[in-house]
C-alpha cells in the first residue's frame, strides 16, 4: 500500500535524479490533523467586479472571518466594504507592487460578476498575477452561478466557461496545489460555509479539478460546531471493516457520530476491532441477503431511534472481460455494489429511520464515469451509483434528506495494491499530483457531505481522484 | 483662571533655507540656527526686547550640553532675557507638539503671546563615547581607593574607542523608519511610480511657490543658502525612476529620491491672543483651532510606523463634526511618499477605518489639488523638528489668502518616530 516511488522523490537524492530523467514529482500532500486551522496561510479574495453583482464576496469573506484566515484582498472599493462588513482584517494586495516571494495559499474568485465571454477577461486579470504566487497543496476555489440558473444565454455561457478555466489552473498549479469550481445557486449564498471550509483546508488533499454545485438547504442546519460536527449523530458506513470503510468509519467518528460498522460475517473480527476502537457498534450482515434491509432499519430503529447519516460503502470487484465474464460475477458486483444500496435506501425512508437533515453518501468510482477495460461489471454498478444519487435526489430533499457520491480514483489500498505493477504505475501518476489518494482523502470528502452544515450540498458526484486524467 | 478657552491666533512664521547633511550648515550647531530663526521672527514682527509668554522649541538629534536648548537660543536672541523657554521633544513631531502645547496656554488665558518652533542638526550630530566606555569611567568616578581606581582602569579596551553615532532606528525593532516604511508601503501595496509622482508634485509646488515669491516672508536666508538645498525644481518622474531602491530590498519602491533627505534647519511661529495681536498691531492670518496626537503599537500589533495620525485624524474631526472632505487645504508631512500613500489609502480603506479606526465608514479620499499646495517635506527636506513650524507658518499664511467671504479651513498631519502621530486644525482669520 505504501507508495515507495513518492518516497524516494521526496528524499534529496531522489529528488535530484528522478527530476534529472523527467520521472514525475509527486509532492508530499498536506492532510488535516484535528487542531489544525481550515487553513494555514494567507488567503487571496478577489471579486470579477463586472457588470452583475458580485454576490458571494460577502458570504465568503463571513466565512473567511470565522475560520480566522488571513486575507488580502486588491485595494478595491467593493471587496473592502465587503471585508469591513465582515469584520475580516483584510490586508491589501497590489500586485503592481507586491514583492517577489508573496505567496498565498488560496486564491479565491468571486466570479459571480462574469455576465458575457468578453468578461471572463477579468478572471485572467485576477489570477494572471496570482497563480504563480500559490504554495505547495495551495488551494485555488472559483465561485460561479450555475448556468441552468442564468437568466440570459450570454451569463451561461460565461459561468459555463468557468469550467474549462478552473480544471486548466488544477493541471497547471504544482506542488499538490488543487482547483475547484463552485456553483452557487441563487439565495443559497448562506449555504457556502461547509463546503468552503472542506476545499480550503487539507482535507480535500485528493480532490481536483471538480465542480461542485451548491443549491439552498434542504434542511435548517441549526448551530454547527465545526470542530465536531456530528456530534450527537448516528451514522451507518457498510463495508467499514477495512479499507476506505474503516477510514469513513474513523473520520465520522473523529467528528463525533456514534458510527454503526456493517459487514459480512467473516469480517466481524475486523469489524469489531474498528468499531470498538472508535466507541461505535456493528452489525454483522450480508447486505443482499432478502431481509438485510429490514435487519438494518431493525438495528438502527431499536438501537439509536433512527440514523442521520448512511453510508453504501460496500462494494466489490469481480474483473474479467465481458465475453470471459460469468453470470455470477456480473450479478454479485450489480448486486452488492447498486441493487443493495437501493433495496436499504427505500426500506430506511419506508419506515422513516432516516432522521431530518439526514445525509446519503455513495461511493462511485472513476470507472463509473470513464468506464475501465474488464471491469464491466464494476464500471455498470458505479455508473448506476450516479444514477441512484441523481434518482434519489428530488424526493428526499422534500425529506430535508441530502445525497450525493463520492467517485475514488487511485486510492491506496489492498485492493490497488494487487494490481499489476504497470497498471498500478499508471493509475498513480496519471493525475495532477502524480500519486494515488489515501482512503482518508475519501473519508474526509464523505465527511464534508454528512456534516450538517452541507445541508446546501445535494446530488453531486465529487471525484476523489487528484484530478485523474482519466474519465475527466 | 478663564473658565472658557481663548481663540489663539497664528500671527506668522518663518524659517531657515533647510540644508542637506553635510551641506551648507555642516558647521552650524542647533543653537546657532535656532537663534538665527528667532532673531528673523523677532525682525519681521518688531520683537526686540520684548517679554513673551514663552517660548517652546527643541531638537530631535541634540547634544548633552543643550539641555536647556531653547532657552539658551532666548538667552543669544534679541528677544529680553526675561522670557521663559523649554524644551520639546516628540520625534518629527516636535514642532506642532511645540505650537499644541503654548496654544493651549494662550487658549487658556495662562500665557498671551508665545513662540514655537523646532531645529535639528544631522551633520552636527552629537556623538556619545562607547558606552563601554562610560561604564568604566562612570565606575572609576565611584571607586573611592587609588588601588581600586588602578584596577579599573584595567577594564580599559580600545574597541571602547568606537564612540555611539545617533541611528535614525526604532530601539525597539532595531528597523530604520526607511525600512519600517518600506513594511507599510508593502502592506497597503503603494507602487512606485505614484511615490515618484507625488515626490515630482512636492519639488514642482515648492519651486513655483519660490519663483513666485510666495516663500519670501517664510524664509530667512542663512549661510548664503537662500532656498532649500534640496529643492530640485527640475525633478520628474523619469529621472526618479532611474534611482535604485533604499529600503525594502531590491524589489523595494523607496529611492532617496521619494525619500526626504537627512536635513538641517529650524522654524519657529509667532502665535498670540487676539487682544495681543490687536495691542501689537499685527494681523491675525489664522487660528490654531484644535490638535490631536495618536500612537499605534507597532512593536506588537504590527501596526505601521508612522501610521498614528491615521488615527488621530478621525478623533479630531469628530469633535468638530467634520468631514475630512470639509478642509481647503491639506498640510500631510511627507516624511516618505508611501507613508504619504498608506495613510491617503487607509482613510479611503473601508477595512482599516472599520477594522482600525472603529468607524462606520471610511474617513475618505480628499481633493489631491488641495494637498501639500506649497510643496512638502518630499522637495524642502525634513530636519525633525524644524518641520512642525515651517507647516503651521505655510498653512497660516496660506488660509491668510483665502476668499475673505467664506470660511477656510486646514488640516495638518505629521507623522512621527515611536509610532507618533500629530494631527492639527486651523482656519482663517476672515472675522
Amino acid at each position: 500500500m505504501t507508495d515507495r516511488y513518492a518516497q524516494l522523490v521526496n528524499t534529496p537524492i531522489g529528488k535530484l535524479v528522478t527530476k534529472q530523467i523527467g520521472l514525475p514529482q509527486p509532492p508530499r500532500l498536506e492532510r488535516y490533523e484535528p487542531g489544525d486551522p481550515v487553513i494555514a496561510g494567507p488567503v487571496l479574495l478577489g471579486a470579477a467586479g463586472g457588470t452583475g453583482p458580485s454576490r458571494l464576496v460577502g458570504p465568503v469573506a463571513k466565512i473567511l472571518k470565522a475560520i480566522d484566515a488571513e486575507v488580502l484582498t486588491a485595494m478595491d472599493q467593493d471587496l473592502r466594504t465587503a471585508a469591513a462588513e465582515a469584520k475580516l482584517d483584510a490586508g491589501v494586495f497590489n500586485p503592481e507592487a507586491a514583492p517577489e516571494d508573496q505567496r498565498f495559499k488560496a486564491l479565491v474568485f468571486d466570479a459571480t460578476g462574469i455576465e458575457s465571454s468578453d468578461e471572463l477577461q477579468r478572471a485572467w486579470a485576477f489570477f494572471g498575477p496570482a497563480i504563480r504566487r500559490v504554495r505547495p497543496s495551495g488551494r485555488v476555489i472559483i465561485l460561479g452561478t450555475p448556468p441552468e440558473d442564468c437568466a440570459t444565454p450570454p451569463l451561461a455561457i460565461a459561468q459555463r466557461a468557468l469550467e474549462g478555466l478552473e480544471r486548466a489552473i488544477g493541471k497547471e498549479v504544482k506542488k499538490g496545489a488543487t482547483s475547484q469550481l463552485v456553483y452557487v445557486k441563487p439565495k443559497a449564498e448562506g449555504q457556502l460555509e461547509s463546503t468552503l471550509r472542506f476545499l480550503l483546508s487539507p482535507r480535500s488533499a485528493f480532490v481536483s479539478g471538480q465542480v461542485i454545485r451548491i443549491g439552498s438547504a434542504a434542511a435548517a442546519a441549526g448551530k454547527v460546531d465545526w470542530d465536531a460536527p456530528l456530534n450527537g449523530k448516528v451514522a451507518l458506513v457498510t463495508g467499514a471493516a477495512r479499507g476506505i470503510g474503516a477510514s469513513i468509519a474513523e473520520v465520522l467518528a473523529r467528528d463525533g457520530a456514534h458510527v454503526v460498522g456493517l459487514d459480512v460475517a467473516p469480517m466481524a473480527d475486523e469489524l469489531s476491532a474498528v468499531t470498538g476502537r472508535l466507541g461505535g457498534s456493528f452489525l454483522a450482515a450480508d447486505i443482499t441477503d432478502d431481509d438485510a434491509p429490514a435487519v438494518i432499519a431493525d438495528h438502527l430503529l431499536g438501537r439509536h431511534e433512527g440514523v442521520d447519516v448512511v453510508v453504501h460503502n460496500a462494494g466489490i470487484t469481480r474483473d474479467k472481460t465481458l465475453g470471459r465474464m460469468t453470470e455470477e460475477q456480473w450479478s454479485k458486483v450489480i448486486a452488492i455494489n447498486l441493487t443493495a444500496p437501493q433495496r436499504i435506501t427505500e426500506e430506511l425512508l419506508a419506515r422513516d429511520v432516516i432522521r431530518r437533515n439526514g445525509r446519503i453518501v455513495g461511493v462511485s468510482s472513476i470507472s463509473g464515469i470513464a468506464g475501465n477495460a474488464g471491469q464491466t461489471n464494476y464500471s455498470t454498478s458505479k455508473a448506476g451509483v450516479i444514477g441512484f444519487v441523481q434518482a434519489y435526489a428530488p424526493a428526499l430533499a422534500k425529506r430535508g434528506v441530502t445525497i450525493n457520491a463520492v467517485a475514488p480514483g487511485f486510492i491506496e489500498t489492498q485492493m490497488t495494491a494487487a494490481m499489476p505493477i504497470a497498471i498500478r504505475e499508471a493509475g498513480r501518476r496519471m493525475n495532477s499530483v502524480s500519486q494515488g489518494g489515501l482512503p482518508i482523502d475519501v473519508a474526509e470528502t464523505v465527511a464534508w457531505f454528512a456534516a450538517p452544515g452541507s445541508a446546501g450540498v445535494t446530488a453531486n458526484i465529487v471525484r476523489v481522484c487528484g484530478q485523474s486524467l482519466i474519465g475527466a | 483662571m478663564n473658565a472658557t478657552a481663548r481663540r489663539v491666533a497664528v500671527l506668522g512664521g518663518t524659517r531657515i533655507p533647510f540644508a542637506r547633511q553635510n551641506g551648507p550648515y555642516a558647521r552650524a550647531s542647533n543653537q546657532d540656527m535656532l537663534t538665527a530663526t528667532l532673531d528673523a521672527l523677532v525682525t519681521r514682527f518688531g520683537l526686540e526686547g520684548e517679554v513673551l509668554g514663552e517660548v517652546a522649541a527643541g531638537a530631535v538629534l541634540k547634544h548633552s550640553r543643550d539641555f536647556n536648548l531653547t532657552r539658551e537660543c532666548v538667552l543669544g536672541s534679541r528677544l529680553a532675557p526675561e522670557t521663559p523657554a523649554y524644551d520639546v521633544q516628540q520625534a518629527c513631531g516636535t514642532g506642532l507638539e511645540a505650537t499644541v502645547l503654548v496654544a493651549n496656554k494662550i487658549a487658556l488665558g495662562q500665557i498671551d503671546c508665545a513662540i514655537a518652533g523646532g531645529v535639528d542638526t544631522t551633520s552636527d550630530a552629537p556623538i556619545a563615547i562607547n558606552e563601554d566606555l562610560r561604564a568604566v569611567l562612570l565606575e572609576l568616578n565611584r571607586t573611592k581607593s587609588n588601588a581600586g581606581r588602578l584596577r579599573t582602569l584595567t577594564k580599559l579596551r580600545p574597541q571602547q574607542l568606537v564612540p555611539e553615532i545617533p541611528r535614525n532606528a526604532e530601539p525597539r525593532t532595531g528597523l530604520s523608519m526607511g525600512e519600517h516604511t518600506a513594511i507599510m508601503a508593502q502592506e497597503w501595496g503603494i507602487g512606485r511610480e505614484e511615490q515618484d509622482e507625488l515626490a515630482v508634485t512636492s519639488h514642482h509646488r515648492l519651486a513655483a511657490a519660490y519663483d513666485s515669491g510666495w516663500m519670501g516672508d517664510l524664509v530667512t536666508p542663512f549661510l548664503g543658502l537662500e532656498r532649500d538645498q534640496n529643492l530640485r525644481p527640475d525633478s520628474s518622474v523619469e529621472k526618479l525612476a532611474k534611482l535604485k531602491p533604499v529600503f525594502g530590498g531590491p524589489d523595494g519602491t523607496m529611492t532617496a529620491g521619494n525619500s526626504t533627505p537627512l536635513s538641517d534647519g529650524a522654524s519657529a511661529v509667532l502665535l498670540a491672543s487676539e487682544e495681543w495681536a490687536k495691542a501689537h498691531d499685527i494681523p491675525v492670518q489664522a487660528y490654531f483651532t484644535d490638535a490631536q496626537t495618536a500612537g499605534v503599537d507597532y512593536v506588537h500589533k504590527r501596526e505601521g510606523l508612522l501610521m498614528a495620525p491615521a488615527y488621530a485624524m478621525p478623533r479630531m474631526l469628530a469633535r468638530h463634526d467634520a468631514a475630512l472632505q470639509d478642509f481647503d487645504f491639506y498640510e500631510i508631512h511627507e516624511a516618505f511618499a508611501a507613508q504619504v500613500l498608506c495613510t491617503l489609502k487607509a482613510w479611503e480603506d473601508p477595512v482599516f477605518c472599520s477594522e482600525r479606526l472603529g468607524l462606520d465608514a471610511p474617513v475618505g479620499a480628499i481633493d489631491r489639488n488641495r494637498l501639500n499646495v506649497h510643496g512638502g517635506s518630499l522637495g524642502a527636506g525634513h530636519p525633525f523638528g524644524a518641520t512642525g513650524g515651517r507647516i503651521v507658518a505655510a498653512l497660516a499664511k496660506a488660509l491668510s489668502e483665502t476668499d475673505p467671504d467664506r470660511p477656510a479651513r486646514g488640516v495638518i498631519s505629521i507623522c512621527a518616530a515611536g509610532g507618533l502621530g500629530v494631527t492639527a486644525i486651523m482656519e482663517a482669520a476672515h472675522d
